[in-house]
């Protein structure tokens, strides 16, 4: 609302220091142009000084913690020993990769990531979206509110407490267990269990963030004009019609949106949730891309191999973005970036 | 959030009694299902062996009450190092990572000024592209950080997400506050101080939260870079204490007064969620759609 009123004021009025507001139209592009020719590269810098400055730590900081560990993965390109460091360790050419692409494990590792990611698409994905149409439909804006403070906290957990929470329900002497025991029944160990283990992981995620992921449909649904609804029902829509030819055409773009968030992020499931796991339910059902990198490299000290496994999923993951994100533009919807 | 009056507008019909159990039925299990687990988690931490021996475990109906489990854990030992650990990282990380963020996120947040696209760029670009947990270890490590509480809070100190999120917000306050400001002969840093900081106490609310509920709960940094025991923060304790039933020194050779270890660990549970159930309700009600969807919507 407020962003929009101060888009509306600015393109009534040329921005007299030539910095450009918003999203300018085409029309203005060209003046603030010809704005900003005018304001040369060192009055823009004179002028700026501050601003720049400001960014100045942040930059810093990416560039010692992000930049420079991706130049790292030139490891990958060696057979890596951390006595000797990478100038004096021996370069294998691809080496690494070859043997990565040949790997048995390497290849379970990527099965299972993208079973539990197809599997939490199809059982975790609608929950929210489900939960956000119950919500919406409360009338008392107190019970409303008060039902989302409840459901937003277990976002706020950390992924130990998560698994504390669902070992003390779940396992061998949780909850459930006392209770079947109680009524003479076996008692049941799920946290132990590799057969029923993406159950578990999905339930996990469910109950950790199902209630957060609300919070991005409640503000779809409450940008819905009121009156479509109103005029829907003097038209005979029933209450299943409105919802179907207004609520749910309304949340399509944001439903589009977090789908390519996920598919380009589908070759990380939950590395904190799977690793804290691992020992419970064994390798077998709990190895992800991410536990196989760590693993192989610094548990077992096979650095360059790992990095090599590493690199893949992060150049594999970059052209899932960038290809979800074109799909995003050819359903006509603006994506996670546009051209502009 | 849709409607501020309580009130059904004219033309809708009144849901059939199915339609309304069910929906109560529902949120009612939900509800149940986030608050149910912790209630017992609390319940057993306050319980007496006996209350605890005749539940079989955990206590769902409320028997003896007793501060046992507390008072030993606060006696000194390794939670209340973990504690005073976690705490530390938590403030000085939330710190830096504020003062950082708020700094760059107003530095970008007049598109057209010097080098604006470029260092835009620059941040973006991280979100596309990983390094990887390898380099980022052997970066750590060849700085060396690790054994220090630093590499706790440095590789982690900034999130390009809330960055993006406090610039939208502050692109949407009022330019023209803000050119006369300038006009009066104000620096960018008064600006920021004293009229854009104030203007924005939700947003930095809301993502100083984000930055510190992040801190609190690291528990893979740790486990990554800190080898030696006596340094490890809260939930990395919590995971060897309750996750992986390694005993709480002291737990047995305290006798007679001792708590009983499972009501121990459920109070190192609980003293994991304290600080979150301390701050949660004061920042809960800025998550209204202005903050989240502007980062959303890009």
């Amino acid at each position: 609302m407020t962003t929009s009123e101060s888009t509306l004021t600015a393109s009534a009025v040329p921005a007299p220091d030539g910095y450009r507001q918003g999203r300018p139209d085409r029309a203005r592009q060209e003046s603030i142009s010809i704005i900003r020719k005018r304001a040369g590269l060192r009055t823009r810098l004179r002028r700026d000084r501050s601003l720049v400055l400001m960014t100045l730590p942040a930059i810093a900081l990416l560039l010692v913690f992000a930049y420079i560990p991706m130049l790292g993965n030139i490891v990958a390109f060696q057979d890596y020993s951390p006595f000797v460091g990478i100038p004096d360790s021996p370069f294998v050419g691809l080496d690494n990769f070859t043997r990565v692409l040949g790997d048995q494990g390497f290849w379970h590792a990527v099965t299972n990531t993208l079973v539990i990611t197809a599997f939490q698409l199809v059982f975790f994905f609608p929950i929210p979206i489900v939960l956000a149409l119950l919500l919406n439909s409360l009338l008392s804006p107190a019970l409303r509110s008060t039902i989302q403070a409840i459901v937003y906290l277990p976002h706020f957990f950390s992924w130990v407490l998560v698994v504390s929470v669902f070992q003390q329900v779940f396992g061998g002497a949780g909850l459930l267990s006392q209770s079947l025991r109680a009524q003479g029944w076996q008692a049941v160990d799920v946290m132990t269990n590799p057969d029923t283990f993406l159950f578990l992981i999905t339930s996990q995620a469910i109950w950790k963030d199902a209630g957060w992921g609300i919070i991005v449909f409640l503000a779809a649904l409450s940008a819905i004009d009121q009156e479509q609804y109103e005029a829907a029902a003097v038209d005979g829509a029933n209450r299943w019609r409105r919802m179907w030819h207004v609520t749910l055409p309304a949340l399509r773009g944001v439903v589009i949106l977090l789908l390519i968030l996920r598919l380009g992020d589908s070759l990380s499931v939950g590395f904190e949730q799977l690793i804290l796991q691992r020992d419970a339910v064994g390798a077998q059902a709990s190895e992800v891309l991410d536990t196989f990198v760590y693993y192989t490299g610094i548990r077992n000290g096979d650095w360059g191999y790992a990095a090599a496994a590493g690199l893949i999923k992060g150049v594999v993951s970059l052209a899932l973005i960038l290809g979800a994100n074109k799909l995003a533009h050819l359903f006509g919807e603006s994506g996670v970036y546009s051209k502009s | 959030m849709r409607r501020k009056k309580s009130s059904r507008p004219a033309w809708e019909e009144e849901p059939g009694a199915a339609a309304k159990i069910s929906k109560a039925a529902v949120l009612t299990l939900v509800v149940i299902s986030v608050l149910g687990p912790l209630y017992s988690i609390v319940l057993t931490s306050l319980s007496s062996q006996s209350t605890i021996t005749s539940a079989g475990g955990m206590v769902i109906v409320p028997g003896e009450i007793t501060l046992d489990a507390y008072r030993q854990i606060i006696s000194g030992g390794v939670v209340t190092r973990a504690v005073l650990v976690s705490v530390g990282v938590t403030a000085v990380g939330t710190l830096l990572s504020m003062v950082v963020s708020v700094l760059c996120a107003y530095g970008l947040s007049r598109p057209g000024s010097f080098a604006h696209t470029p260092i835009l760029f620059t941040l973006l670009l991280t979100m596309f592209f990983s390094a990887g947990m390898i380099p980022a270890f052997l970066l750590v490590s060849g700085l060396g950080l690790i054994n220090t509480y630093w590499a706790l809070i440095l590789p982690s100190a900034i999130s390009v997400f809330n960055i993006i999120i406090l610039r939208g917000f502050f692109m949407g306050i009022d330019r023209g506050i803000l050119d006369s400001a300038r006009i009066d002969g104000a620096s960018e840093w008064r600006i920021l101080g004293q009229i854009v900081l104030p203007m924005s106490k939700a947003v930095t609310a809301v993502i100083a939260l984000f930055y510190g509920v992040g801190y609190w709960n690291a528990f893979f940094n740790a486990v990554l870079y800190i080898n030696d025991s006596a340094m490890n923060p809260l939930q990395v304790v919590l995971r060897s204490y309750v996750l992986q039933g390694v005993m709480i020194p002291g737990q047995i050779a305290v006798g007679q007064g001792a708590a009983p270890s499972l009501a121990l660990q459920m109070a190192v549970i609980v003293v994991a969620v304290v600080p979150i159930l301390m701050v949660y309700p004061l920042v809960q009600k800025h998550f209204t759609k202005g903050v989240m969807i502007g980062a959303v919507k890009g």
